[in-house]
């Protein structure tokens, strides 16, 4: 019996232990959302010189709180003409593909939930997997603003996949590996290997200063421009402004999720902000040193290896991806819904020719080095 | 359009125009730590505070109505003659009025002129009013004014129908008799006219007896105001008519137009609407 029980614990421990994760990283993402949802509203309504949410408790704070009260309280309606299990199971897949990649996300030095070495796959993967679950959303509806709405998301998220995808490769093929947690490792202090600003021979070695510096921006300048490619191909993948087309309000009522309420568009909202923050955080790591603190050890002060540490490293990545969210907001405020035919210039003759030309340049940079 | 233009100018373009563009909304970001400070419209800075937010939390504070603000109407029934010259030019027809030939003299309006009929019933809906103002141009004795009061929204449409008459149903009804009797001996003077109703034991005229039970309104000149007063201020439970308190001290309740208007709370049912 004993044996059994071990056997039995043995078996269990890690199952727990690994839900009890997925769960902190679940209600962190739910909570999140809640805080997004308020900040975007504020945003927005500092943008446009009004004041947003007031009177919901203090400042208006807990608005957000009184909405997803709402939304777990409504009826659970299907509709009768929907196509029922996949209209069911879309919300879910759609958060999921999210949810997935925070697991492959280095939040710390030792602090990664699952160190895959084909962690950049994994999550470009999962990614391209979100556009199934719109897709059923869409077909599943029936509905046929639901139905365009997914029509455009697939077309849209597809198409800017292959910049970003580009863009993604170009920071591999100087990092030589597809593990997230190793492409955070290289960008600080104890990277192995030296570091030269801006990646010139007759420049200094920064690796021993950290910081900012040894960032893959700085060191490999041309990143900058992967980064803006791979910022604005993520837009258009998490479905924000400008590249909202596929929710549309004015033009589709909601889009892919026109007809789901109460808790299931509680998750297409998750999803929503999760990929937002999802992809900040990927942006963050790939471009901007991950968890790695931006300041640099200057002589005595050493300020990169005071700032570094398992708290400090979800501080700074956090930090980093909520600094993309509020861009991707100021970004919805500003600029007005692109047209479908500009969005397809914009991706297949802007972003795609510049992220391949910056996969060459990183080529030959890497085969130079 | 855009091949026209040329890849690389297209591309300057974009990038230029994007750039502004997050530049102009960061600079409101910015400048939302500021707001604009909810000044009337007389005051020099009202024009002048072209940044921060614009919003002003309404029921929490509102702009200042000038004192002359044409809202919500108020009748001064004092001085008005039953003309129907309101009820006429109204072109969403909602003043309702109903007079009554009085018997007896009813004095002078504040402007001089003779009045000679009893308003039973003065009747505005505010939920009809187009808020035009022909109504208060055409009244002959300016009785008819609008008033800065325009926050009154209610939850029962029949609340928005503001009564203004200076009769009770009841005083109504025995205005009515009055006159009939009065109209049945034309020749007759007001005072001998014995009527109908011989009440109990009256040797004297029989104008007395009458007044008698309707209390107090005997000689319904100026006397009849105690117990008609409540009709004169619809508007006002616990104070005398708040508009003309309003007229009175105009800055210190222009701040804030609850304060002077939900406290009272607007409920002019003096009297039963009888039918419509
Ligand atoms: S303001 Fe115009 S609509 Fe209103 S009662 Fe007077 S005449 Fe009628
Ligand atoms: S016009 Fe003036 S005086 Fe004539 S009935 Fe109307 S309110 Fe009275």
């Amino acid at each position: 019996m004993g044996s059994g029980m071990e056997f039995f614990i043995a078996l269990l421990g890690p199952v727990l232990g690994v839900m009890f994760v997925a769960l902190l990283v679940a209600s962190f993402i739910a909570l999140y959302t809640l805080a997004a949802v308020y900040a975007e509203r504020k945003v927005s309504a500092f943008i446009q010189d009004r004041v947003g949410p007031l009177e919901t408790g203090p400042r208006g704070l807990l608005q957000t709180v009184a909405d997803i009260l709402k939304l777990l309280l409504k009826e659970d309606i299907v509709p009768r003409m929907a196509d029922k299990p996949l209209w069911v199971v879309a919300p879910f897949v759609v958060f999921s593909a999210v949810f997935v990649g925070y697991a492959v996300m280095p939040f710390g030095p030792e602090l990664v939930a699952a160190n895959l070495n084909v962690g950049v796959l994994f999550i470009t993967a999962f990614a391209a997997f979100e556009v199934a679950g719109l897709l059923l959303a869409g077909w599943g509806s029936n509905n046929k603003y639901a139905l365009y709405g997914a029509v455009r998301s697939v077309a849209q998220v597809i198409s800017y996949e292959i910049p970003a995808g580009l863009a993604v490769l170009s920071v591999v093929l100087l990092a030589g590996t597809l593990n997230l947690q190793e492409i955070v490792l290289q960008q600080g202090i104890g990277a192995s290997g030296p570091r030269h600003l801006f990646g010139l021979p007759f420049l200094p070695d920064v690796s021993a200063l950290g910081g900012l510096f040894t960032w893959n921006v700085l060191a490999y300048p041309h990143l900058l421009i992967a980064f803006a490619i791979y910022f604005i191909a993520s837009l258009a993948e998490v479905n924000r402004a400008p590249f909202d087309i596929p929710e549309a309000e004015s033009e589709l009522v909601a889009g892919y999720h026109t007809e789901y309420g109460g808790i299931k568009f509680a998750f297409f909202y998750l999803a929503e902000y999760g990929g937002m923050l999802l992809v900040g955080l990927i942006g963050a790591v790939l471009f901007l040193g991950g968890w790695h603190s931006p300041l640099p050890n200057l002589g005595p002060v050493r300020l990169a290896d005071w700032t570094t540490g398992p708290i400090w490293g979800i501080f700074w990545l956090l930090l980093k991806g909520f600094a993309a969210v509020f861009v991707h907001m100021w970004a919805r405020w500003t600029l007005p819904r692109l047209r479908v035919d500009q969005l397809m210039y914009l991706c297949w003759k802007v972003l795609t020719p510049f992220a391949v030309a910056m996969v060459v340049v990183s080529a030959f940079w890497a085969s130079w080095r | 359009m855009m091949a026209q233009r040329g890849y690389w100018a297209n591309l300057r373009t974009g990038l230029r125009t994007v750039w502004t563009g997050l530049r102009l909304t960061f600079r409101h970001l910015k400048q939302a730590r500021r707001r604009r400070a909810p000044v009337p419209i007389w005051d020099p800075s009202y024009f002048r505070q072209p940044d921060g937010q614009v919003t002003i939390r309404y029921p929490h504070e509102a702009i200042p109505v000038p004192d002359t603000g044409r809202y919500r109407l108020h009748n001064h029934i004092d001085d008005c003659i039953g003309c129907l010259k309101c009820a006429r030019v109204c072109p969403v027809d909602c003043i309702t009025i109903e007079t009554i030939k009085a018997v007896e003299d009813l004095g002078t309006t504040s402007n001089g002129q003779k009045k000679r009929l009893w308003i039973a019933r003065f009747d505005i809906d505010m939920a009809k009013c187009c808020y035009c103002g022909l109504c208060t141009m055409v009244c002959p004795t300016e009785c008819l004014t609008m008033t800065k009061v325009h926050d009154f929204s209610e939850f029962d449409r029949d609340n928005m129908v503001y009564h203004f008459a200076n009769l009770t149903p009841e005083e109504a009804e025995e205005k009515r008799r009055l006159a009939e009797a009065a109209a049945a001996r034309p020749t007759a003077p007001v005072r001998e006219g014995a009527s109908e109703k011989p009440a109990a034991g009256s040797g004297k005229p029989a104008f007395a007896p009458r007044a008698v039970p309707r209390g107090q309104s005997a000689p319904p000149g100026q006397a009849g105001a105690p117990a008609t007063r409540p009709a004169f201020a619809p508007g006002a439970v616990p104070g005398p008519e708040p508009e003309q308190s309003g007229e009175a001290e105009p800055k210190a309740e222009t701040s804030s137009p609850q304060a002077e208007e939900r406290k009272p709370t607007p409920r002019p049912f003096v009297f039963k609407r009888k039918e419509s």
